[in-house]
C-alpha cells in the first residue's frame, strides 16, 4: 500500500467506525485531494460528511474547532503546511486553548492533516517542514508518520484522540510503498525503535527516517534507529533509555539548523546524561536558508544519507562530531 | 444560590428581570473599573457600559442550548447569559472559584451549561468557531443556533469575511452580530472603515442583514428573533448590526480622549437602562421608588459578590497543569 493510500484507508476505517468523523478541505471531496489522499471518501460517505471548502483556511480550521466542541470529530486537510499560516490563530490560539479556558468543559477532538517538506521542486513557499510553528503550543499534539504503516496507525490514533492533533505528512512519501497491518495500533507519544544497535542512537522523523536507515546500513556500524513519530508530547523515556545504552546521539532533521525540534532532544539528553556521554550529541539539519527550487540545490538542502553515514562513522570511531556541510565548505556562518 | 442555567431560564418573559440584569451589568462594570483603578485587580479589562441592552436582549432570545462565541469585552454577555456576578468577578480576580478556575481572567468567560463558549481575546477569533458549531448542529439535525458576537472593528479582519462566506455557502444556522460601538480600540470607525452601516457587507455573501438600535432591548429582541428563527428554520445565516456606544474607553488604560466633544453626552441620552426604565414605567411595571430600590439593592448585591470573591481561595499551582489535554478517547478507540 502506498503512503497516500494508507491515509485513505485510515480515514475510511475511522469514518466507518464513527459517524461523528467528518472531513473537509480544499478540493478534497469531488477532486479527491490534490495528492489523492481522499480517494473514494466522497463516494463512500457522501457530501454531508466529506466537503470541499472555499480557499479559506482560517474559516474551515476554525469551523473544525467549533464543530469539534459540539460533538463532531472533524479532520481537515491543509494542502500545504504553509497555508496554515493564515489559519494559525484558529488552531494555536483558539483550538488549543478551549479545554484549558473552560476548566475542561469543552474538548476539541480534531485533526489537522497537512502535507510538508521538500524534495518535489515546489519552491520556497511550498516545501517547508514548519513543525516549530506548532511544537511550542501546549494543548496541541503533533504527529509525523514516516511510512505507510505509521501513516495508517497514527492517523487512526489521531482521529480517536480527544485533543487537537496536527498530523504532518511528508509530501515526498505519498507515493512510497510499504506493508500495512490494519490491526496494528500505534500510540501517540510513543517513539518507534526501528532497529536496535549499540554504538549510537539516531533519532529521526518523517522523511528523514529512511535517510537515516540507509545511512546506518552504509556505515556498517551498530546504530539504534528511532523514529520519534510524535513531536508533542515526545517520548523522552525512549530516547533516554537508548542513549543510556549507546552513549552517543545523532538527531536527523529536515528543518533548518536554528530553532529545530532536534535542539530539544539534544538539550534534554545533554542535561540528563552529560557525564555518561561518550561524545557531544549532534544534530544533522538543513541550513538556515529558504528551500531552493533548483534540483541540485534542493537535493543538497536536505540532509543526505552520506551526511548521516559520515557523521555516524566519525562519532562512533573518534567520539567526534562533524561540522555541518555548509560550514565545512565555508559557505555560511 | 442560583446556577447559571437557573439565572438564564429566569429571564424568560420576565421584563423586570431584564431590567434588573441590565442594572447588574452596569453596577458590575462600574465596580470592576474601580477595582482595576485601585490596583486590586491585575491585568486588563474591557467594559461594556452602555451596551447592556444588546447583551440582555440576546440572552432573552437564544435558548440555553444555543451557543455564543463572544469576545474579550464579555462581562455583560456572561452575566446576561446567566453566569453569576460572583463567578465572573472571581475569574476577573483570578480566584479558584472563577468560571475558568482563575486561569482565564477578565477576557475569558465560559460556561457550557448556558452555551457560553470560551470568549476569545483575538479580534475575529470566535467567528469561524461559531460557524463550526453551527455546522455540527446542521449535520446532527439539531435545532440549535450559534451566534458569533463581535465588535465593529472585527468586520475588517479576514475571519469575518471567510466566516460569512463559509456560512453562506453551507447555509449554516449561525447569526453574526456586530456590536457596533463606534470605536475599534482607540480608533473611530470612520477612520478605519469606508462605510458606516457595516451590515451592508452581508450583500457580498448574498446574506440577509438587519440594522437595529442596540440601545433598545425590544428592538434587539425583535431583530434577533427574526435572525435566530430563520437560522432555526434552516434558512441560513443573518448579519445583524446593533448600533451601540462604548461609554468607557477601550481598556483600563484608555481615557478615550479621542472622542469628539458632545458625542458621549449625545449617546448617554439613549442610555439603554434609561430607555428600559421609561418603557417599563409606561407599562406600569416600574415606578420611581421601585427604580431607586432596585438600584440600591443591586449595589448591595454586587458588593456581596465582590466580597465573596475576595475571600475565595487562589488556585493552587497544580491548577496550572490541569485541562491542557484530555485523556479521553473516541468511543471506538
Amino acid at each position: 500500500m502506498r503512503f497516500r493510500q494508507a491515509i485513505v484507508a485510515a480515514m475510511t476505517d475511522e469514518m466507518k467506525a464513527d459517524e461523528s468523523v467528518i472531513f473537509f478541505g480544499e478540493d478534497v471531496a469531488a477532486a479527491e485531494g490534490p495528492f489523492k489522499t481522499s480517494e473514494g471518501l466522497l463516494e463512500n460517505f457522501g457530501p454531508v460528511r466529506v466537503r470541499d471548502t472555499p480557499i479559506s483556511e482560517m474559516a474551515f480550521t476554525g469551523a473544525a474547532v467549533g464543530a469539534a466542541m459540539m460533538g463532531m470529530r472533524p479532520v481537515i486537510e491543509i494542502m500545504f503546511m504553509e497555508f496554515l499560516g493564515v489559519a494559525l490563530d484558529q488552531l494555536v490560539t483558539e483550538g488549543a486553548k478551549m479545554h484549558y479556558l473552560s476548566k475542561g468543559e469543552f474538548s476539541v477532538p480534531m485533526v489537522v492533516r497537512a502535507s510538508c517538506g521538500s524534495g518535489l521542486g515546489f519552491g520556497s513557499q511550498h516545501s517547508q517542514t514548519l513543525e516549530n510553528w506548532v511544537a511550542a503550543t501546549p494543548g496541541l499534539k503533533v504527529v509525523q508518520p514516516s511510512d505507510p504503516q505509521s501513516a495508517y496507525s497514527l492517523l487512526r490514533a489521531a482521529i480517536q484522540d480527544n485533543n487537537p492533533v496536527m498530523f504532518l505528512e511528508p509530501r515526498i512519501l505519498y507515493a512510497e510503498r510499504g506493508e500495512v497491518d490494519t490491526n496494528l495500533k500505534m500510540e501517540i507519544g510513543r517513539a518507534r525503535v526501528l532497529q536496535e544497535g549499540s554504538d549510537v542512537t539516531v533519532v529521526s522523523l518523517g522523511n528523514m527516517v529512511s535517510v537515516a536507515r540507509k545511512a546506518i546500513k552504509d556505515s556498517g556500524l551498530s546504530a539504534e534507529l528511532i523514529d520519534l513519530a510524535t513531536l508533542v508530547p515526545w517520548d523522552r523515556a525512549a530516547i533516554l533509555e537508548s542513549v543510556k545504552k549507546t552513549g552517543r546521539l545523532i538527531v536527523v532533521e529536515e528543518s533548518p539548523w536554528s530553532g529545530g525540534w532536534g535542539s530539544e532532544i539534544v538539550s534534554f539528553i545533554t542535561t540528563e546524561l552529560f557525564s555518561d556521554l561518550k561524545s557531544a550529541p549532534m544534530r544533522i539539519t538543513a541550513p538556515d536558508v529558504p528551500v531552493p527550487f533548483n534540483g541540485t540545490l534542493e537535493a543538497r538542502y536536505v540532509p543526505t544519507s552520506e551526511d548521516v553515514s559520515a557523521a555516524i562513522t566519525e562519532i562512533v570511531t573518534n567520539n567526534k562530531v562533524l561540522q555541518p556541510w555548509w560550514i565545512q565548505k565555508g559557505l555560511n556562518r | 444560590m442560583s446556577t447559571s442555567l437557573e439565572r438564564r431560564e429566569a429571564l424568560k418573559d420576565n421584563e423586570i428581570l431584564w431590567y434588573e440584569r441590565m442594572l447588574e451589568i452596569r453596577e458590575f462594570e462600574k465596580r470592576t473599573n474601580e477595582l482595576f483603578a485601585s490596583g486590586e485587580i491585575r491585568g486588563t479589562t474591557h467594559l461594556c457600559v452602555g451596551q447592556e441592552a444588546l447583551a440582555v436582549g440576546l440572552a432573552t432570545v437564544l435558548e440555553p442550548e444555543d451557543v455564543i462565541a463572544a469576545t474579550y469585552r464579555s462581562h455583560g454577555i456572561a452575566l446576561a447569559f446567566g453566569l453569576t456576578s460572583h463567578s465572573t468577578m472571581a475569574e476577573i480576580m483570578g480566584k479558584a472559584t472563577g468560571c475558568a478556575g482563575g486561569v482565564g481572567g477578565s477576557m475569558h468567560m465560559c460556561d457550557k451549561s448556558i452555551g457560553l463558549l470560551p470568549t476569545s481575546a483575538i479580534i475575529g477569533g470566535g467567528m469561524p468557531v461559531a460557524a463550526g458549531a453551527a455546522l455540527a448542529f446542521q449535520i446532527q439535525n439539531k435545532p440549535q443556533v450559534a451566534v458569533a458576537f463581535f465588535g465593529d472593528a472585527a468586520t475588517n479582519i479576514g475571519a469575518f469575511h471567510e466566516s460569512l462566506n463559509l456560512a453562506a455557502i453551507w447555509k449554516l444556522p449561525v447569526v453574526f452580530v456586530i456590536d457596533n460601538n463606534v470605536y475599534g480600540e482607540y480608533s473611530r470607525i470612520n477612520l478605519t472603515t469606508p462605510i458606516e452601516d457595516l451590515h451592508l457587507r452581508a450583500a457580498s455573501y448574498d446574506m440577509p442583514s438587519i440594522k437595529v438600535d442596540g440601545m433598545d432591548i425590544y428592538a434587539v429582541q425583535e431583530a434577533m428573533t427574526q435572525a435566530v428563527d430563520g437560522a432555526r428554520r434552516g434558512e441560513g445565516p443573518t448579519l445583524v448590526e446593533a448600533k451601540t456606544y462604548r461609554f468607557s474607553g477601550h481598556s483600563r488604560a484608555d481615557q478615550a480622549l479621542y472622542r469628539p466633544a458632545g458625542e458621549l453626552e449625545m449617546w448617554q441620552k439613549k442610555d439603554p437602562i434609561l430607555l428600559t426604565e421609561q418603557a417599563l414605567t409606561k407599562k406600569g411595571l416600574l415606578s420611581e421608588a421601585k427604580i431607586l430600590d432596585m438600584k440600591a439593592a443591586m449595589v448591595e448585591f454586587i458588593d456581596q459578590a465582590i466580597n465573596q470573591a475576595r475571600l475565595d481561595p487562589e488556585p493552587g499551582l497544580e491548577q496550572m497543569f490541569e485541562n491542557i489535554y484530555t485523556a479521553a478517547k473516541a468511543s471506538n478507540a
